[in-house]
């Protein structure tokens, strides 16, 4: 028997050619993870010279032990997940409640508020002006500054919106006023608990970007102690300076071994950093992925 | 006549000023919903656009803003005058176009194959594999980088050398770096990019896919006639916002990649911003350099808005 839709040769070809190309996409960005992953428990000996290149070879987890070691890293872990849950909280604080505002219809003034937010995307003061405010509300070296300044984005306050307007009936709140519901109750014992995915299509928007965030960490902060996560990558991953308790001081003997100079302890620990600092992040995403597309294509309805 | 004015008050809560008081105070909890949000927006956003005259002042932070002195478009000219100006121009130009021209096409290609693709394992796990590189920071993205590239270890250099290449100095070399910049843009972003076209391609019609079937339309010709028609208003969105962007390009990654050797083709607008003002502290100066920037970059958007406009009914307002 015949199918019911006669594929012809050239739709034939054509599919295998998208197959092929969408294979290619796979590998070539797949490779570079797995290679990082395979390379963090390699010796470095073979990773340098080409010899591991897919699968770990010589298997060692020397390069985590001294990430965990390294007091640096620590801190600046501890530092970063302060800094994404209460700078996501503060977040989640002035987007939801402004974007329900300005998702009611019957909200007075509404244009013109939503006027001031769109202005800014497309002026702003700059980089200058912008650390002077910092610099003059005193916030200089505090996490403040890491936080306040990025309270909320034009972006996620619109996709928010966008989500209120659509899923939360009009006649749900006319309703609540005729029983003589304040807007505050309404608010938080009516919309909020409607609204799980919008509240955690946010909070995983601004809690990437924190997490992720290192600029101005470099321009506000001065302290190292109070360095996120991303500044010591920095460190360690871009100006290639290991810090003092890595760099031999408190080198295991098993290390010194595996590690013939220098060189390899910096490739061992790059490696198993990149993992670590990464992981949080790539490992809960796919069971997540559904939220972040939602977000994106809220946004996109409506921009 | 009293009972017909009663009844027009009653279905028309009417209109003005009492009206818009009543609104007002009926929902007053409202405006303490926006409050914060608009604490902030006035704090650090137009608190520094007020702040941009210092453009055209020698700032003194003892002085104040208001205190310091006007000297006009002083620092204005000594940028157009100075030697670096068309390099800082060129780069920041070329960056972006490069970037635009292998950066915007990928992901809609990309989401037009997914499309033609059925759901499944397959489709799903090429869609979590290449999305997830969005989700690296952009320092571990720089690390990698070096990482790959460098010279005695990288694994790109040892691929390439396996392939028969001849590896170039790739952070080294000012002819290399945008390349770089970009190729390594693409890997990690063509994926996410593909979202929002695939939420515009989810719109197209079923029934003109079916109809275009019996027609005996090939599978390519229906991607040239119904899927793409269907995204250009998506595209041409995207293309505007991105064109009113073009000097805009994200100092964050440069300026991680940025080196002494490579510095003549890495050096861009907002790096030398960044350059200038936090650390060498020429404040006034960095600001005029940052204010052109906008400038030219809401100008832009203006004129790529108002071709899209004229040309076809795509635009963003």
């Amino acid at each position: 028997m015949v199918s019911a839709i006669k594929e012809s040769k050239g739709d034939k070809l054509f599919l295998v050619l998208i197959y092929l190309f969408l294979t290619a996409a796979l590998i070539v960005v797949l490779y570079p993870l797995i290679y990082m992953l395979s390379a963090s428990v390699s010796t470095p000996k073979y990773v340098n010279s080409g010899e591991m290149w897919l699968l770990p070879k010589g298997l060692t987890l020397e390069g985590y032990k001294l990430v965990f070691g390294n007091a640096k890293i620590w801190t600046g872990y501890r530092n970063t997940i302060v800094y994404t849950i209460i700078g996501t909280l503060i977040n989640l604080a002035v987007t939801l409640p402004a974007a329900y505002a300005l998702s009611r219809s019957d909200f007075y003034g509404r244009r013109l508020f939503m006027i001031v937010i769109l202005i800014t995307m497309f002026f702003s003061g700059g980089l200058v002006p912008t650390y002077l405010v910092v610099k003059n509300l005193g916030l200089i070296n505090s996490m403040w500054a890491l936080i306040l300044p990025v309270s909320a984005s034009v972006w996620n306050i619109i996709v928010a919106r966008t989500f209120f307007q659509s899923t939360i009936p009009k006649e749900l709140q006319e309703a609540a006023h005729i029983d003589g519901c304040t807007n505050m109750r309404l608010f938080v014992r009516i919309v909020l608990p409607l609204s799980a995915p919008i509240i955690a299509v946010m909070a995983l928007f601004y809690g990437v970007g924190h997490w992720n965030s290192y600029f101005s960490a470099l321009i506000y902060l001065n302290e190292e102690s109070k360095f996120p996560l991303q500044m010591v990558l920095r460190q360690i991953l871009v100006l290639q300076q290991m810090g003092a308790e890595t760099n031999g001081a408190v080198l295991s003997g098993e290390a010194a071994s595996l590690a013939a100079s220098k060189a390899e302890i910096a490739s061992l620990v790059k490696y198993a950093v990149i993992i670590v600092s990464t992981l949080p992040i790539i490992a809960v995403y796919p069971f997540l992925q559904r939220y972040f597309v939602q977000g994106v294509m809220i946004g996109s309805v409506k921009g | 006549m009293k009972a017909s004015q009663e009844l027009t008050l009653r279905t028309q809560p009417g209109t003005g000023k009492a009206s818009g008081r009543r609104r007002i105070l009926r929902n007053w909890e409202l405006y303490l919903f926006i409050a914060p949000c608009m604490l902030y927006f006035i704090v650090f956003q137009y608190v520094p656009m007020y702040g941009v005259q210092i453009a055209f002042k020698n700032f003194l932070p003892s002085k104040g803003i208001a205190g310091s002195k006007w000297v006009g478009f002083d620092h204005f000219e000594r940028f157009f005058n100075s030697y670096y100006f068309w390099d800082l121009l060129w780069n920041t130009f070329s960056l972006s176009l490069y970037e635009l021209a292998i950066g915007f096409p990928l992901p809609i290609i990309l989401a037009l194959a997914f499309n033609e693709v059925k759901n499944g394992l397959f489709k799903r796990s090429v869609q979590t594999v290449t999305y997830a590189p969005h989700f690296i920071s952009i320092v571990v993205m720089a690390g990698m980088i070096i990482t790959f590239l460098s010279p005695s270890s990288g694994i790109l250099i040892r691929i390439i050398e396996w392939v028969g290449l001849q590896p170039a100095h790739f952070l080294e070399d000012p002819r290399w770096f945008k390349t770089v910049y970009v190729l390594s843009g693409v890997w990690q972003s063509a994926g996410w990019g593909t979202i929002i076209y695939l939420a515009a391609l989810s719109a197209v019609d079923p029934q003109l896919h079916e109809a275009a079937i019996v027609d005996g339309a090939s599978r390519l010709k229906r991607v040239l006639h119904i899927n793409i028609p269907t995204i250009v208003p998506t595209i041409s969105i995207l293309l505007i916002l991105n064109v009113g962007n073009i000097l805009g390009v994200g100092y964050e990654k440069v300026l991680l990649l940025q080196n002494s050797l490579n510095i003549e083709s890495s050096d861009v607008i907002s790096t030398f911003v960044y350059r200038s003002g936090l650390l060498s502290n020429q404040l006034s100066f960095s600001t005029a350099v940052g204010l052109f920037n906008s400038v030219v970059n809401a100008i832009l958007l203006l004129t790529v808005n108002r071709i899209a406009q004229k040309t076809s009914d795509n635009s963003i307002w």
